[in-house]
C-alpha cells in the first residue's frame, strides 16, 4: 500500500531555530530519508517553499482567480511531504512517527486511493 | 548454496516471507525488546535478503539468517539514530554485546507462544487483544482487520498504537507465563481465538467471504497453539471450532436464512472436520483436566454423531451440560441445558426450567431465553404464550437472520 505523508509544522518555530539546531535537524532528516531509500520504503519526498509563496487557484462561473495563501489561519502549515510504500497503515504510522519533524509538528498519513472509483468519490458512512 | 536468477530470488523471498516472517518477528521482539524496532528490523532483513541471497545464494536456514540479519540491522538503525540522540549509543552497545554472546536457537519455537500471550495480555483492552493477535501473530494488515470488523482503518490503527504503547509503558513481559499463572492467562488467549472465530462464524454483517476468512484464521491459530502448547483446553477449543465449522454450509440457506440444527441437511456436514474435532474431544476428555471448551466441543460432537436429528443422544447432552454447569455455572448454560432436557423429557420439563431462570430475574434481556420459552409453548399448544414469547425475542434480537427466523415463527402462529 502507498501512503502520502504530509508534514505540517509551524514555520515560525523553524525560523527561530539556532543555526546548530537547524543543522542537526537537517542532517537527521537527510539521514532518515537515506535510510528509507535504502530499505525501499520511500517513493518520493520534497520539502516545500514557505506558505508565503503559495497561491490558491479557483475557477468559479468560468472565471479564474488566483489569491495568496492559504494564510496562516491554522497554526501549522504544510512544509513538505513524503510518499511511502508500507505493509499497512500501522507500518506507515511507524515510518511517519520516525520523521524528525513529527517531534514538534504533525504528520498526516493518507492512504493512496487506487484511482478514481466509477461509482462515486468517497464512501459515506 | 546456489545463486538463482533474480526473478527466482523474489519468489523465494516472498515464499519465505509468507512462511517465516511471523516467526522471525516473534524472535526479533524478544531479542530487541521492542515491537516497533523489531518490525523495522524485519523489514530491513527481508530487504537485505533480496540483495544478498541473489549474490551468495539462499542460506540453508533462511529463518536463522533473517533473525541474525534483523538483529544487526536493528543495531545499525539505533547507531544511526544515536548520532542525534547520544543516549542510544548505550542501547546499541548492549544489543551488540548480546548478539555477540548468544547464538542459541532454543527459544525460537517458544517465541510465537510468547507473542500470543503478550498480544492477549489481560492488561490490554479486549478489542486491542484481538487486533494485535491478528496483526502480529497472523500477519493480517490493519486494513484487512478493519474490513473484517467493519471498523475504520484509522480507528483500528490507533487501537494497535495504543496497545503497543501500553505494552512498552507497563513493561508487559514477553514470556509464556509460569505454571501458577498459566491457566488464567491461557483462558485469555483462548477467548481471543474464539472471539475471532465467532466473528467469522455468525454471519451478522459484512461480506460472507471476509467473515469466513476470520474463522479460518482462528482455526489456524488454534492449530498453532495446540502445536506449541498441547493443553486439554486448547484441544477442546480447536475441536469446538472444527465441529462448528463442519456445519457451515448446512446452517443457512442461499438467501442467508438460519437453518436450525434439527432441520439441517446432515449430508452437507464436513466429515473430515468432524473426524478431526471428535478425535480432539476424546483426547481432551481422557486427560481429565478438561474445561468448558472441551465440554462444549463434546456436546457438539454428540450432535455430529447423530445421523438424524431424532437419533440425537439427548441424555448424553444433558449429562454434559450438568458437568459444564458445575464447572462454570451460568444462566446461559442452564438455558441450553433446559433445551436439551425438553428434548429428552418433553417441552413441559423444559418450560419449567426456563421459567425458573426468568423468575430469578436472569436472562430477561436475552432473546434466546424468550425464543426457547416460545418454542416450548408452541409445542405444548399454548399459542398465545408462544406468540408473546416470540414477540419479546424479536424485540431483543439484533442479527438480521435471527430476526427473520423469529418473524417466520410468528407468521406461522398467526396464520394457522
Amino acid at each position: 500500500m502507498k501512503y502520502l505523508c504530509l508534514a505540517y509544522e509551524q514555520e515560525s518555530k523553524l525560523a527561530s531555530m539556532s543555526r546548530e539546531q537547524w543543522q542537526s535537524l537537517r542532517e537527521e532528516t537527510l539521514a532518515y530519508v537515506e535510510q528509507m531509500q535504502r530499505s525501499g520504503q520511500l517513493i518520493t519526498t520534497w520539502p516545500l517553499q514557505t506558505v508565503r509563496n503559495a497561491t490558491t487557484v479557483r475557477v468559479r462561473n468560468g472565471q479564474l482567480s488566483a489569491t495568496d495563501g492559504p494564510f496562516a489561519e491554522t497554526k501549522e502549515q504544510l512544509g513538505g511531504f513524503f510518499m511511502i510504500e508500507a505493509r499497512d497503515l500501522n507500518e506507515a504510522i511507524q515510518i511517519a512517527g520516525r520523521w524528525p519533524s513529527a517531534r514538534f509538528g504533525s504528520i498526516e498519513v493518507r492512504p493512496i486511493a487506487e484511482g478514481l472509483p466509477e461509482e462515486g468519490r468517497y464512501e459515506t458512512n | 548454496m546456489k545463486a538463482p536468477a533474480a526473478i527466482d530470488i523474489r519468489r523465494v523471498v516472498d515464499a519465505v516471507y509468507r512462511d517465516e516472517s511471523r516467526r522471525v518477528l516473534a524472535t526479533l521482539i524478544r531479542l530487541l525488546g521492542d515491537f516497533d524496532l523489531a518490525e523495522e528490523a524485519l523489514h530491513e532483513a527481508f530487504a537485505a535478503a533480496v540483495e544478498q541471497w541473489q549474490r551468495d545464494g539462499v542460506p540453508d536456514s533462511p529463518r536463522a539468517w533473517l533473525v541474525s540479519a534483523g538483529r544487526f540491522k536493528a543495531i545499525d538503525v539505533i547507531r544511526r539514530r544515536a548520532r542525534f540522540d547520544a543516549s542510544l549509543h548505550l542501547v546499541a552497545d548492549e544489543l551488540y554485546a548480546e548478539a555477540d554472546n548468544d547464538r542459541d536457537d532454543e527459544h525460537l519455537e517458544d517465541d510465537r507462544l510468547r507473542l500470543m500471550f503478550t498480544c492477549c495480555h489481560p492488561a490490554l483492552p479486549a478489542d486491542a487483544q484481538v487486533a494485535l493477535t491478528l496483526r502480529e501473530v497472523c500477519g493480517l494488515t490493519t486494513e484487512e482487520i478493519a474490513h473484517a470488523f467493519l471498523t475504520a482503518p484509522s480507528t483500528l490503527a490507533q487501537r494497535i498504537v495504543r496497545a503497543k504503547n501500553k505494552i512498552r509503558d507497563a513493561r508487559i513481559p514477553y514470556e509464556v507465563p509460569g505454571r501458577a499463572e498459566l491457566p488464567q492467562r491461557l483462558e485469555s488467549v483462548l477467548r481471543v481465538v474464539y472471539l475471532v472465530f465467532n466473528e467469522g462464524y455468525s454471519a451478522s454483517s459484512g461480506t460472507e467471504l471476509t467473515r469466513h476468512d476470520l474463522s479460518a484464521e482462528a482455526i489456524r491459530l488454534g492449530r498453532l497453539l495446540l502445536e506449541l502448547l498441547p493443553d486439554p483446553e486448547v484441544m477442546g477449543l480447536l475441536a469446538l471450532m472444527l465441529l462448528q465449522e463442519s456445519r457451515r454450509t448446512a446452517r443457512s440457506t442461499a438467501g442467508g436464512d438460519l437453518i436450525l440444527l434439527e432441520d439441517q441437511d446432515r449430508g452437507l456436514w464436513n466429515r473430515e472436520l468432524i473426524a478431526q474435532g471428535s478425535a480432539l474431544v476424546e483426547r481432551a476428555l481422557s486427560s481429565r483436566r478438561f474445561g468448558p471448551y472441551s465440554l462444549q466441543a463434546a456436546i457438539a460432537a454428540v450432535h455430529a454423531d447423530a445421523k438424524t436429528a431424532a437419533e440425537t443422544d439427548w441424555a448424553e447432552i444433558v449429562g454434559l451440560y450438568d458437568v459444564l454447569h458445575r464447572l462454570e455455572p451460568s444462566p446461559v448454560v442452564e438455558l441450553n441445558r433446559a433445551v436439551a432436557v425438553a428434548m429428552r423429557d418433553g417441552a413441559d420439563a423444559g418450560l419449567r426450567l426456563v421459567d425458573a431462570i426468568l423468575a430469578r430475574g436472569e436472562l430477561r434481556d436475552y432473546h434466546f431465553a424468550h425464543a426457547a420459552r416460545a418454542e416450548f409453548c408452541r409445542r405444548l399448544g399454548r399459542r398465545a404464550e408462544a406468540r408473546e414469547g416470540y414477540e419479546q425475542a424479536l424485540a431483543l434480537a439484533r442479527q438480521e437472520p435471527e430476526r427473520r427466523f423469529l418473524e417466520r415463527r410468528l407468521d406461522a402462529l398467526r396464520g394457522a
